[in-house]
C-alpha cells in the first residue's frame, strides 16, 4: 500500500466518524448529510481497492493511479458547492419572500387596529 | 378585510393567493415609492406627487432602512410596508405590487423615494396608462429633450440596455432603466407573483413581453439626485451589466408562455 492510500484511508474514516457524530447531535441535517457521507465512503472505498483506483485511473486516463484519488476528491467538491449554492439560491428566495409577508402582516394589523 | 387562500406548489414555495375579490373602483391608483434611507428627500417626493396628483394613495416601502424614513412616511400620511431588513430594490418594489394585488388596486405607479423622478409626467403617463391599451408605461428620460444629463459612461450602459431589450420585445424601448412607470392590474398581478431580485427594471420588460403584456413609453422629465449618492458604483455597474445580459439570455432559453394568454 503506497502512504498516499493509508492517509486518505485514515482521513476518510476519520471524516465519515465525524459526520455520523454530527447527525447524532442534530448539527447536521440528514438531507445534507447524504453527499458528504458519500464522499466519504467512496474515499475510503477507493483508498482500500488498489484495482479500482488503477481501473479509474486508466479509464480517464491518468497515468499516476494516486492522482485519481485526488481527482476524484476535487470532482466530488465542486459537486458539494453546486449543492450548496442550491441550496442558498432557494433559502434567499424564501427569505425574501418571508420578509415580504411580514412587511403586509405587520401592515395589515395596523390596518386592523386603526379600524377598531 | 383580506382573505387568505394558501396554497402549496411545488418545491415546497408556499403562494399566498388573495380571495377572489372585487373592486368597484376601476380606476383606483397606488403610488408605489421604494425607499432605503431617504428620510431627507421622502418629503420633497411627496409634495411633488400631491401637487400633481389629487388625492392619491402612497405607499412607502421601508426597504430595512436605517433612518427615520418610517417615521418620515408616517408624518407624512402615507401606507407604509416596513421590511425587517434589507432584501434589494427588486425585492422592495415586488412587495408594492403584492401589496396592490391584495387590496384590488387597478394601477400602480412605481416612483422612486429619492426625489429624482418629477411627478409632472405623471398624469400623462396614468391617462395612457387607463385608456387601457397598454399594461406597462414606461416614464423615458430618452424621448425628449430634457434637462437631465447623464455621464457618457452610464448613458452608453443605458443604450446597450435599451439596444437589447428593443431586440428582444420586438419594439423601440428608450429608456429600459427607468424605474418610472405605471402598470395595469395585469401587470401588477404578474408582478407580484415573479419580479427579478437585483436591478430589476431592465429584466421586467422581456418578462412582461413573454406573458404577453403590452408596453409603450411616454416621455417623463427627471431630476438630479437632490441629496444623497447614486446607489451605482463601477464594480457594481458592471456587475449590473453582466447580471443584466444574462437573466434576459436564459429567459429567452425558457419556455414562453403563451403569448396573449389571460393571465387569470
Amino acid at each position: 500500500m503506497l502512504r498516499t492510500h493509508i492517509f486518505s484511508l485514515v482521513f476518510s474514516i476519520f471524516l465519515f466518524v465525524i459526520i455520523i457524530e454530527l447527525i447524532r447531535r442534530k448539527k447536521l441535517l440528514e438531507r445534507y448529510s447524504l453527499l458528504w457521507l458519500g464522499v466519504a465512503g467512496l474515499m475510503m472505498v477507493v483508498s482500500v481497492s488498489r484495482g479500482l483506483l488503477d481501473f479509474l485511473a486508466e479509464s480517464v486516463g491518468i497515468y499516476y493511479p494516486p492522482a485519481a484519488l485526488f481527482l476524484v476528491g476535487l470532482l466530488f467538491i465542486v459537486a458539494l458547492l453546486l449543492h450548496f449554492s442550491l441550496v442558498i439560491s432557494r433559502m434567499s428566495e424564501e427569505n425574501k419572500t418571508l420578509a415580504q409577508k411580514i412587511a403586509l402582516l405587520e401592515c395589515d394589523i395596523i390596518e386592523k387596529e386603526n379600524e377598531v | 378585510m383580506v382573505n387568505y387562500k394558501i396554497s402549496v406548489t411545488g418545491k415546497g414555495k408556499m403562494k399566498i393567493m388573495n380571495e377572489q375579490k372585487k373592486y368597484d373602483d376601476s380606476h383606483s391608483l397606488l403610488i408605489i415609492m421604494p425607499s432605503y434611507n431617504e428620510a431627507d428627500n421622502l418629503t420633497a417626493a411627496v409634495l411633488d406627487l400631491r401637487e400633481n396628483l389629487s388625492d392619491v394613495d402612497i405607499l412607502v416601502v421601508d426597504d430595512g432602512s436605517t433612518d427615520r424614513t418610517k417615521e418620515v412616511a408616517l408624518d407624512l400620511g402615507c401606507r407604509l410596508l416596513k421590511l425587517p431588513f434589507n432584501i434589494g430594490i427588486g425585492g422592495a418594489v415586488q412587495t408594492g405590487y403584492k401589496y396592490a394585488y391584495e387590496k384590488g388596486y387597478a394601477f400602480a405607479v412605481q416612483f422612486d423615494g429619492d426625489g429624482q423622478h418629477s411627478a409632472k409626467s405623471l398624469p400623462k403617463m396614468i391617462s395612457v396608462a387607463k385608456s387601457g391599451s397598454w399594461d406597462l408605461v414606461i416614464g423615458s428620460r430618452y424621448l425628449e429633450d430634457n434637462e437631465y444629463f447623464t455621464p457618457l459612461a452610464r448613458r452608453m450602459g443605458m443604450v446597450i440596455f435599451s439596444r437589447i431589450v428593443s431586440m428582444v420585445v420586438h419594439q423601440k424601448i428608450t429608456d429600459s432603466t427607468s424605474g418610472f412607470r405605471v402598470l395595469s392590474r395585469r401587470a401588477i398581478e404578474f408582478c407580484a407573483n415573479n419580479y427579478p431580485a437585483d436591478y430589476p427594471e431592465v429584466e421586467v420588460i422581456p418578462q412582461l413581453y413573454f406573458a404577453g403584456l403590452t408596453i409603450t413609453e411616454v416621455p417623463a422629465g427627471m431630476k438630479k439626485r437632490q441629496r444623497g449618492k447614486s446607489s451605482i458604483t463601477w464594480s457594481k455597474a458592471i456587475y449590473y451589466m453582466v447580471k443584466v445580459v444574462l437573466a434576459i439570455s436564459i429567459s429567452l432559453l425558457r419556455e414562453k408562455p403563451d403569448k396573449g394568454r389571460e393571465v387569470a
